[in-house]
């Protein structure tokens, strides 16, 4: 679903389609000429949140943005569900927190992977993380 | 079913992780490497992940269960060939794989597997330091 923009909505409703956010993403930073760690940094933010997506939200999608500002290029992405939401988001964050299985680390690490982040959440509407990585 | 192959050599076994895992391929392969080491009574597992451009806590947790479950069932597991970006991004991330052993390449995995084997290492600790540096035999120096 490319537009003229650069922009690129995928789904997120399974395992498999957090694989294919993990390509999409890459594509899109190495086509943007980022660096290969600044590259593993943006993939690896992205599988945090997709899985989130998956396994919290029950589900959702991601919006790729390819960002211009004067020569500054980057990648911003969406994520977005219509889950439980998140009750206590200053609490998610905290490195070990977690109400599954997990270790807690996904949306801190994400957060120190990235130069942007905010999460928006309401409970019983969903969850919106949004970040961006500039080049 | 779509699966990760797990090769036996010797007393070993070694595992290259060369796709892109989704999460339910990656807890199957936890799965069949645990039944593999009680069926075959492998004294090692060795995993080469030089093909993976990320791990992400998903993957690290299924690398940390694959050592503790391999350690219960008197296995050593070494982890070989992580890329460089990989390790920082991991750091980053704030996942810091305990327990997890190391190496940089399969043939010095291999070696710290033979010596774990041997009783010579010692079980805990980032015996990755030591390949080579207390090198057993005289003939024995690392193989490039
Ligand atoms: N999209 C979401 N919808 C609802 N709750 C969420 C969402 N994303 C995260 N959370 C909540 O925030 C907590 C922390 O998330 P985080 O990603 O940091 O850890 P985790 O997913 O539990 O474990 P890990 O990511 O280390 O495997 C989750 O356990 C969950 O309760
Ligand atoms: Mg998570």
């Amino acid at each position: 679903m490319a537009d003229p923009s650069g922009s690129e909505t995928l789904p997120i409703r399974t395992s498999t389609d957090v694989v294919q956010v993990r390509q999409a993403v890459r594509r899109a930073v190495t086509q943007l000429g980022f660096s290969l760690v600044d590259q593993t940094k943006m993939v690896t933010a992205a599988s945090e949140l997709a899985r989130n997506t998956l396994e919290y939200g029950g589900g959702g999608t991601v919006r790729l943005e390819t960002l211009q500002e004067g020569a500054r290029r980057g990648l911003r992405l969406t994520f977005e569900d219509q889950g439980p939401g998140i009750p206590d988001v200053e609490r998610a964050l905290t490195d070990g927190y977690t109400t599954g299985s997990g270790m807690g680390l996904g949306l801190g690490g994400a957060r120190r992977l990235v130069n942007e982040f905010a999460v928006t959440s309401e409970v019983g509407v969903g969850t919106r993380v949004v970040i961006a990585r500039w080049k | 079913m779509e699966r990760i192959p797990i090769l036996k050599m010797g007393e070993f076994l070694l595992v290259t992780i060369q796709v892109d895992m989704h999460d339910r391929l990656a807890l199957q392969l936890q799965d069949d490497l645990t039944n593999r080491i009680s069926q075959t009574g492998a004294k090692g597992v060795l995993i080469d992940i030089s093909a993976l451009d990320i791990v992400d806590s998903f993957i690290g947790r299924m690398l940390a269960n694959i050592s503790l479950m391999s350690r219960v069932l008197d296995a050593a597991t070494v982890v070989v060939g992580m890329q460089p970006a990989v390790a920082i991004t991991l750091v980053e991330l704030g996942l810091t794989l305990p327990g997890i052993r190391t190496a940089l390449n399969v043939e010095k995995g291999m070696e710290l597997l033979r010596a774990y084997a041997a009783g010579v290492a010692s079980g805990g600790g980032d015996g990755g330091a030591n390949v080579g540096a207390d090198g057993e035999g005289a003939d024995g120096g690392p193989v490039r």
